[in-house]
């Protein structure tokens, strides 16, 4: 993508078009200038750019391989391709923003870090970074997340993060969240808040956004090496949008490549039951920032549900809602089933166990292959599925 | 003329401010509580418009906002029941609330049927100022319906400046860097935070709030402004009340 896309999107006050933005009572809002004024000020500097670099490589292990799907591809036809991010230190994407933002507190001589998690997934990611910069961490998490995700919540404690829990309302994400503003509130000059995605108040969905763009630049880099021209398609799943923004960034500009963004279909497309915000949804302002929503006819934020707890959010990043808008990204869905079935797919045909996020992309690509096995498809995969293991053997059993 | 700038024109020290949730602690206690807190002395009731993510309030309002939510509050009931109370009711009514339920509302057909049952401001924690020049500034003109914007302790100059000249009536003064219901007490921060903001001579009044709870704290912020705004404390005295009008005239004599 032209350096001319990144420079107007956002503009300076965090809008993609009408979406993005900082809806933010005044306290947070000075914090958050703060953050994009040392954010523009540090991230371009030679000396962060060479750290971060020096980190990707020896520390994440990347770049990550873009892998060819032979017995997939050839059992479904077309050509199916990964970009391996479960390859990435941590298993998934999430490190490559989580070491990005810990960085850009370290050169800002913050002494913490501050964010909520959900499944407990960007909790461990950044309990990584942390330790990493020996830094201090504060995770925010619902007591009923925390039960159900009790081998995350031991993962964080062994990396030396302090696990809060939250008790009030439905203990879950929307209240770990105002939880972790309120603690970082507290003291905002030694602590820096670091969000799971490409959500929240302007500067997050930027920097999330920029700290991903590697995924995108390695593949394409990559993909033209090996088969010397550009994927037809490319898939990610999309519940916030980081790992789908890092990879459709690099190919925005390309008109030829089609860009596709998969959302969970859940059990069914009736209210509570799936998270297909693009689909369903419509604009909205949440967590501080516009963007697609899925709300009943009051404004509330509905429920959402879907077998990969990556994926359950009511809104979903403002970039994304502005290129569903623009039409340069199309937006489709993948249902559990069709996600446990690509799961295991991916397991038997490739040796590959994929994240219940990354499994929905995979599904959609099996039906892309199918429909046209002339065209080439690149899949972000963006986590492995050792976290899901249990879930889905429990849940759905093994196949035959 | 407004019945927010005709208090402030009659009234300079000592205003105080009454939040509550509408629909918090029961469905139908909205008016009885208004009419109650205007008898009791209230100068000015800010009525909150629940919504399940508040992101500038404690606990406490965010559990009555729950509450309120499950008892079947929403924008359209709350409108209806405040059909008919400028019959008695005489002292300004705002409603707070987040942006979300507004938008989803209409904001056009907000400002359009608040101002008809007479409502005469809004607060919206989460209104993004250069949106709300751009898009909705007009609106809320062509209806008549005052909007009241936050400052907090670390707010810019320019930015009070540039809230000064887009919030009409009075500036919320947020007391400390905290969600509502947090703390107890001012702190010399919170003191000297009050002075500053009055030595900046705004060209509208200031109230505070966050944080008043008492006598004390209540007396403490009239020194320095207008007057201050109670959420917290309020919406705690009348909790789980199936008459909460029979505890305002107590909870009241705890303040002035």
């Amino acid at each position: 993508m032209s350096e001319n896309y990144f420079k107007t999107y956002p503009n300076k006050e965090g809008f993609f078009k009408e979406y993005g933005g900082a809806f933010i009572p005044p306290v947070l809002e000075e914090e958050m200038k703060k953050i994009t004024d040392a954010y523009y000020a540090i991230s371009k500097s030679h000396s962060f750019i060479s750290e971060l670099r020096s980190i990707r490589k020896h520390f994440q292990g990347r770049p990550t391989p873009v892998y060819f799907c032979n017995r997939l591809s050839e059992k479904y036809g077309g050509r199916i391709y990964l970009k391996r991010e479960d390859l990435n230190h941590t298993g998934a994407h999430k490190l490559n923003h989580c070491m990005g933002e810990a960085l850009l507190a370290k050169h800002l001589g913050k002494k913490r870090l501050i964010a909520e998690t959900g499944a407990g997934q960007h909790g461990v990611a950044l309990a990584t970074a942390a330790a990493y910069f020996g830094l201090e961490c504060e995770i925010h998490m619902g007591e009923v997340d925390m039960a159900k995700e009790y081998p995350n919540v031991v993962r964080m404690k062994i990396l030396g993060t302090e696990v809060v829990p939250v008790t009030h309302g439905l203990k879950t994400l929307k209240e770990a969240v105002d939880s972790a503003f309120q603690s970082y509130l507290n003291d905002p000059v030694n602590t820096i808040y670091c969000i799971g995605s490409v959500v929240g108040p302007h500067p997050f969905p930027m920097m999330v956004r920029d700290f991903q763009r590697v995924v995108g630049i390695e593949a394409k880099e990559q993909f033209i090496d090996m088969t010397g021209e550009l994927p037809d398609k490319i898939v990610a799943c999309v519940g916030g949008g980081s790992n789908a923004m890092g990879i459709f960034s690099a190919f925005l500009d390309d008109e030829e490549c089609e860009i596709i963004g998969i959302e969970p279909a859940g059990r069914s497309l009736e209210v509570g039951e799936h998270a297909a915000t693009m689909t369903l949804g419509k604009p909205g302002v949440i967590h501080g920032f516009k963007c697609y929503l899925l709300q009943d006819e009051k404004g509330e934020p509905a429920p959402v549900y879907s077998c990969a707890s990556g994926l359950d959010y009511p809104g979903v990043g403002p970039e994304h809602s502005m290129l569903k808008d623009i039409k340069r990204v199309k937006y489709d869905v993948i249902n559990d089933k069709e996600a446990i079935d690509a799961f295991y797919e991916l397991s038997r045909l490739e040796g590959i166990i994929p994240a219940l996020e990354s499994a929905h992309a995979v599904a959609y690509a099996i039906k892309l292959a199918q429909q046209d096995p002339q065209k080439s498809i690149l899949v972000n995969l963006s986590g492995r599925g050792d976290k899901d293991i249990d879930f889905v053997v429990d849940t759905y059993g093994l196949p035959e | 003329m407004n019945r927010i700038n005709k208090l402030f024109q009659e009234k300079q020290n000592n205003i105080l401010s009454i939040y509550f949730t509408a629909g918090h602690p029961t469905s139908e206690s909205v008016v009885p509580i208004i009419t109650e807190l205007e008898k009791q002395g209230a100068n000015l009731i800010e009525i909150g418009m629940p919504f399940s993510d508040p992101m500038a309030d404690g606990p406490v309002i965010q559990q009555s906002s729950q509450v309120a939510l499950a008892n079947g509050m929403s924008l359209k009931k709350l409108i209806g029941d405040l059909s008919e109370i400028r019959q008695s009711v005489k002292i300004p009514l705002i409603l707070m609330g987040y942006l979300n339920t507004v938008m989803q509302y209409g904001v056009e057909k907000f400002c359009k049927d608040i101002a008809e049952i007479g409502i005469d401001g809004v607060i919206l924690p989460d209104m993004h100022l250069e949106v709300y020049e751009e898009e909705y500034q007009s609106i809320f003109e062509k209806y008549g319906i005052l909007p009241v914007f936050l400052i907090s302790p670390n707010t810019t100059e320019d930015r009070i400046r540039k809230t000064e000249s887009l919030s009409k009536g009075f500036i919320y003064a947020v007391s400390s860097s905290s969600t509502t219901g947090a703390k107890v007490g001012f702190s010399d921060e919170n003191e000297a935070y009050f002075k500053r903001i009055h030595d900046m001579n705004l060209s509208i009044p200031t109230l505070i709030g966050f944080g008043i709870s008492n006598k004390t704290t209540f007396t403490q912020v009239c020194k320095y402004q207008s007057g201050g705004i109670i959420g917290s404390a309020f919406i705690k005295a009348v909790d789980g009340s199936e008459k909460p009008e029979e505890k305002i005239a107590d909870f009241i004599k705890t303040i002035i």
